[in-house]
């Protein structure tokens, strides 16, 4: 199984509902191509909600890292929502909890975005 | 498709040993990892520890097949997995060049937080009990990792 992306639209900022596995493969590129399209297209205020990933391996890592390059290098801010036990674990196995802004609410989540 | 030798030996009592020949593709990763669960599971590992688990030989398959064998349909993954009834054992080897550890670039290091890869090795040792990599002239990588069942 990969990852299904689904976007919505919360005042200025776009929240991305990932559901699945991010992994080598399908899960990773995708992830990488809708950000990408999402900065083509002037969207750069993104919350990205894990609660439904279930699984992150190292590429799937890669992957967020590398949207988080994208999107600041563009001027914009790409933060995180809902995090499981186990992605939250690999984000301080891998000491990106110290890059990521991490949200449990969405609420506050998005009015953290200036 | 990928080409399968099984073998299924007791070696001693309580000890069982699974052996396959991979091919260099990502479906081996699936496979791989379906198996050691599964093998993880019948010998009593709870979820946690199967999700650990799983991850680590994803990652070290991962490897294996990508980094190791660079995808080459003439070169061979093979995979060990060796139970008894509190542990498991998962011996992965490519066939690859190889490579020191120390040429990496350190994942935790400051400078290093934003690289996209380089993480594989530091959460194979995070989610197992035991771990270890050599390389196993002429050719080739071999990393062995172990888990215990917690009393």
């Amino acid at each position: 199984m990969s990852v299904n992306l689904t976007s919505r639209q919360v005042g200025d900022v776009t929240v991305v509902d990932a559901v699945g596995r991010i992994t080598l493969g399908e899960g990773s590129s995708m992830l990488r191509e809708d950000l990408r399209q999402m900065i083509v297209k002037g969207q750069k205020k993104i919350l990205l909600n894990l609660a439904n990933v279930s699984y992150i391996d190292s590429s799937g890592i890669g992957e967020l890292v590398s949207g988080f390059t994208t999107v600041t290098n563009q001027g914009g801010e790409l933060k995180l929502l809902n995090l499981t036990k186990r992605v939250h674990d690999l984000l301080q196995i891998t000491k990106l909890y110290t890059v990521f802004e991490v949200f449990d609410d969405e609420a506050a989540a998005v009015r953290s975005f200036q | 498709m990928a080409q399968w030798r099984i073998g299924k030996t007791r070696r001693a009592k309580h000890t069982e040993t699974l052996e396959q020949l991979l091919d260099s593709t990502l479906d081996s990763v699936d496979s791989a990892e379906a198996l050691v669960r599964q093998t993880a599971a019948e010998v009593g590992f709870n979820e946690d520890d199967l999700h650990d688990l799983g991850m680590a030989v994803r990652e070290a398959m991962v490897n294996a097949v990508v980094h190791g064998n660079r995808y080459s349909l003439k070169k061979k993954v093979h995979l060990n997995v060796q139970h008894s009834v509190d542990s498991i054992s998962v011996v992965i080897t490519d066939e690859g060049e190889g490579f020191e550890r120390t040429t990496l670039p350190d994942p935790l290091a400051e400078e290093n937080l934003l690289r996209q890869s380089g993480r594989g090795l530091l959460l194979m040792e995070a989610f197992v009990d035991e771990f270890q990599m050599k390389r196993v002239p002429p050719l080739g990588t071999q990393v062995k990792m172990v888990k215990y069942l917690k009393k």
